[in-house]
C-alpha cells in the first residue's frame, strides 16, 4: 500500500489548515454561503436534508487497518456511530457539524487520509478494481497508476473550477469490476504486440439524467504519457463545454455532441500542444510509487477449507473469489444484510473488519463500488475463522452479486436532491427475495432516488428510479443495464409503480425469468435474448 | 472595481484593453486585449510579442475557462501582464498565480491577510504549471 512521504503529508496538513480557515471565515460571516459552497464541496462537505454530510476519500478503495479504525473513530466521535460506504469506494458520514469538520480532517490527516476533491466541480477520487493485486486476470496492478493520478490531479491549478465533476477509473483486466466505462475517463491497462504497456482510453461515460457508455477515443496510450493525455482531455473539455446549463456540462455531453471521432481529434491536437510542457510524471516516480504495491509475502501451501458447515459452504461459494496466489482467496464482506441499509456499517463492524484485515489479509482492505468490503489476501486456512467472526458481527450475508446485494443511494431519507426514498425499497426487496435469491443467480439490482442516478439504476440488470409523481413517490422499472465489461444501459419498462407495487413488479419479472430462462443463463442473458417484449406482458398483463 | 492587485515590478499598463473581436478586426496594433471567458486565447498567439496586457474576464467565480486561457498564453511564451478581472475571490488566487496570472482586478476587495496566508500555505505542489514551482516528483528524484 502507498505510504505518504514528507511531501504528501505536508500537502494534506496544509489542506486541513486551509479548510479550517475557510470554515472560520464562513462561521464569522466573512464569506457568503454562495462563496463557501464550492469551497466546502471541494472538500466533500455537503449540506443535506438534516445536517452536513462529509465524504472521505478512500483512494482507489484501498486502505489499511489503522485507517479503517480511524473511520470507526470518526463515526463514534462526530457522527451517530456508523458510516456509509459509497459507490465511488469512499465513505460518507451523514450527521456532521460544520464546526467539527476541520477537526475531522485533522484526525484523518494523522492516518494519511483526507476529503480532498470528493465532491464539487473537481477531479474526484480515482476509482479502481477492488481485486487489484489479488486477481489472476490482471496484467499488472492498476493501483500505482491510480496513485499517480491521485497525486497529479490533487489541487491541479488549471482544473479546479471545471464545468462539472470529473471521475476517472483505472482497471487492468478484461473483466470490469469498476464500471470503468461509466466514468468521465475510463482507463484499461493493456499490452500491445510488442509487450509494452499502454492504456485504452474511454472518455465520456456517466450516469445522471443523460447516461452514456464511454466510447474508446484512443486504443493504446503509452503509459508514460498518461497524465499529459488526461490533461489534454480536461483542457478540451474545460475550454469548450457549455457553462449555461448545469445539466449539459459533463464531458459526456460534449463527447456526444462532437462525436467520439471529432472529440478524439481535438484531444490529440491539444495533447501535441501540451507535450512540450513536460507534465508527464517520469518513470522513476512511477517506480517509486509501484514499489509500495509489491505483492505481500505469500506463504506456500494450498489447503482447501473444510466445507462441513453448510452455511459456511454457501458463503464460500458466494462471497469468496479465487486469488492469483495458490493457497489464498479474496473475501467479500457483504454490507447488505437482509433488511439493512445498503453500504452502512457501524463503528464496531468497521473496527472488526480492521482487525480481520490486520490479522488475516496483510493489513489491507478494499471498498467496492457495489458498497461492500473486500479482504484481498486471505489464506484459505483462515477462511472459517474469518467467517465465524463475520457471523458474530452480522456481516456474513452470503449474497454477493445476488438480488439482495443492492446498490442504493441514500435517497429521500438523507439527500436534498432526492424525489423518493431508496432505502425502504431496498429493504423490502431484500426481504421479499432473500429465500430464493440463490435460485435467481447473479442479478444486480440498483436503486436511485432521483434522476441524478447515484444508485446506478441505469447499470442495473434491474434498475429502479424513484420519481415524484404529483407529490407521491413513484418508481420506474428498468431492465437490461450493466456496468461490467458488457456495459449497457437499462430500458424503462413502462408506467411506474408505488413503493409496494415495484416490489410486486420485480417478483413478476423474476418469475418470468425463471419460466423462460435456458440452461446457465443469468437474468441479464435471458433479457438480452428475449428482449423487453419477453417481459412486458408479465409485468403489465 | 477595487484596487488592482499586482505581482509585477513593472508599471501597470494604462492603455484600455480592446475586445478580442476588435483586436482581430483591425485594432491589431493595440497593446492591451481583453478576453472573455469563452474567447479562444490561441487567436492572440501570433501577436504576443507586442501585447503588454491581457485581461481575462471572470463573469462568475465558478467559471474556470480563464485558467486554461492563462496557461495557454504563458505556454506560448507570453511574458506581459496577465490580469484576472471580475468575480475573483481570495481562495482562487493561489491557483490563478500558478496558471500564470500576475495581476488581479477583483469586483470585491480581497482581504490581504487571508491572501498572504493563502499564498504561503502550501510548501509543495504535485504538478508543474505556468509558474516556477518545482513539482513534488522532481523534488523526490532530484
Amino acid at each position: 500500500m502507498y505510504k505518504y512521504d514528507q511531501y504528501d503529508q505536508s500537502i494534506v496538513d496544509a489542506r486541513v489548515d486551509e479548510f479550517r480557515d475557510q470554515a472560520r471565515r464562513r462561521l464569522a460571516g466573512e464569506i457568503t454561503e454562495d462563496q463557501f459552497k464550492p469551497l466546502r464541496l471541494k472538500n466533500g462537505l455537503y449540506l443535506q436534508l438534516h445536517a452536513y454530510m462529509l465524504r472521505v476519500a478512500i483512494p482507489y478503495g484501498t486502505l489499511d487497518s489503522r485507517q479503517m479504525r480511524k473511520l470507526a473513530y470518526i463515526a463514534r466521535t462526530y457522527d451517530r456511530g456508523y458510516g456509509h460506504f459509497t459507490t465511488r469506494q469512499n465513505i460518507q458520514y451523514n450527521w456532521i457539524k460544520l464546526e467539527e469538520a476541520p477537526d475531522i480532517l485533522a484526525d484523518l490527516a494523522t492516518v494519511e487520509m483526507h476529503a480532498i476533491q470528493t465532491s464539487g466541480e473537481s477531479i474526484r477520487n480515482v476509482s479502481s478494481d477492488q481485486y487489484a493485486g489479488a486477481s489472476a486476470d490482471e496484467i499488472a496492478d492498476p493501483r500505482p497508476w491510480a496513485e499517480l493520478i491521485r497525486q497529479a490531479t490533487t489541487f491541479h491549478p488549471e482544473f479546479s473550477y471545471l464545468p462539472r465533476k470529473f471521475k476517472i477509473a483505472v482497471i487492468a483486466s478484461a473483466e470490469d469490476r469498476a464500471a470503468m466505462r461509466l466514468h468521465d475517463i475510463g482507463l484499461r491497462l493493456v499490452a500491445n504486440d510488442a509487450g509494452d504497456l499502454g492504456f485504452e482510453v474511454y472518455v465520456g461515460g456517466g450516469m445522471g439524467r443523460t447516461p452514456f457508455i464511454a466510447p474508446l477515443i484512443r486504443a493504446f496510450l503509452p503509459v508514460d504519457h498518461l497524465f499529459s493525455y488526461c490533461e489534454a482531455v480536461l483542457r478540451v473539455w474545460n475550454r469548450t463545454a457549455r457553462r449555461d446549463n448545469i445539466h449539459k456540462q459533463r464531458v459526456k455531453i460534449l463527447v456526444h455532441q462532437m462525436g467520439a471521432e471529432a472529440f478524439a481529434a481535438a484531444v490529440e491536437a491539444e495533447w501535441q500542444e501540451i507535450l512540450p510542457n513536460k507534465s508527464d510524471v517520469p518513470r522513476a516516480e512511477f517506480d517509486r510509487i509501484a514499489a509500495y504495491f509489491t505483492p505481500p509475502a505469500f506463504e506456500a501451501g494450498d489447503r482447501e477449507p473444510d466445507r462441513a458447515d453448510p452455511d459456511f459452504a454457501v458463503w464460500l461459494d458466494q462471497n469468496v473469489k479465487p486469488h492469483k496466489h495458490p493457497g489464498y482467496a479474496i473475501v467479500n464482506i457483504s454490507l447488505k444484510p437482509i433488511g439493512g441499509i445498503p453500504g452502512d456499517a457501524s463503528a464496531d463492524q468497521i473496527d472488526l473488519m480492521a482487525d480481520l484485515a490486520e490479522r488475516h489479509s496483510f493489513d489491507e482492505l478494499r471498498v467496492t463500488h457495489a458498497q461492500n468490503i473486500v479482504l484481498p489476501h486471505v489464506r484459505k486456512a483462515d477462511l472459517y475463522t474469518i467467517w465465524q467472526a463475520l457471523v458474530d458481527a452480522g456481516l456474513a450475508e452470503s449474497n454477493l452479486d445476488l438480488i439482495s446485494d443492492i446498490i442504493a443511494c441514500p435517497g429521500l431519507d438523507y439527500c436534498s436532491l432526492a424525489n423518493a426514498r431508496s432505502i425502504p425499497v431496498a429493504q423490502k426487496i431484500a426481504t421479499r427475495f432473500a429465500g430464493r435469491q440463490r435460485d435467481l443467480g447473479e442479478l444486480k439490482l440498483k436503486i436511485s432516488g432521483c434522476i441524478n442516478a447515484c444508485g446506478h439504476h441505469h447499470a442495473g440488470h434491474i434498475g429502479i428510479l424513484g420519481v415524484d409523481k404529483k407529490g407521491t413517490e413513484n418508481y420506474q422499472l428498468l431492465l437490461g443495464g450493466s456496468g461490467a465489461e458488457d456495459a449497457s444501459l437499462g430500458k424503462i419498462t413502462g408506467p411506474g409503480f408505488s413503493e409496494d407495487g415495484i416490489v410486486d413488479a420485480i417478483e413478476r419479472v423474476t418469475d418470468q425469468y425463471i419460466a423462460v430462462r435456458q440452461d446457465g443463463e443469468r437474468f441479464l442473458d435471458t433479457y438480452r435474448r428475449v428482449g423487453m417484449d419477453g417481459f412486458k406482458e408479465a409485468i403489465y398483463g | 472595481m477595487t484596487d488592482l492587485l499586482r505581482f509585477r515590478t513593472d508599471a501597470a499598463h494604462e492603455e484600455p484593453a480592446v475586445s478580442l473581436d476588435a483586436f482581430v478586426e483591425g485594432q491589431a496594433n493595440a497593446s492591451a486585449v481583453r478576453l472573455e471567458a469563452g474567447d479562444d486565447a490561441r487567436v492572440l498567439i501570433p501577436y504576443l510579442d507586442r501585447i503588454m496586457l491581457v485581461e481575462i474576464g471572470f463573469p462568475k467565480f465558478r467559471d474556470g475557462r480563464g485558467y486554461s486561457s492563462a496557461r495557454i498564453l504563458r505556454e506560448a511564451g507570453y511574458t506581459g501582464e496577465l490580469r484576472a478581472a471580475g468575480d475573483v475571490l481570495v481562495d482562487q488566487i493561489d491557483f490563478m498565480r500558478r496558471c500564470g496570472f500576475d495581476a488581479f482586478a477583483p469586483d470585491a476587495p480581497i482581504d490581504e491577510a487571508v491572501l498572504t496566508r493563502s499564498l504561503e500555505r502550501y510548501d509543495y505542489h504535485y504538478q508543474p504549471a505556468a509558474d516556477a514551482i518545482v513539482p513534488v516528483w522532481k523534488l523526490r528524484h532530484g
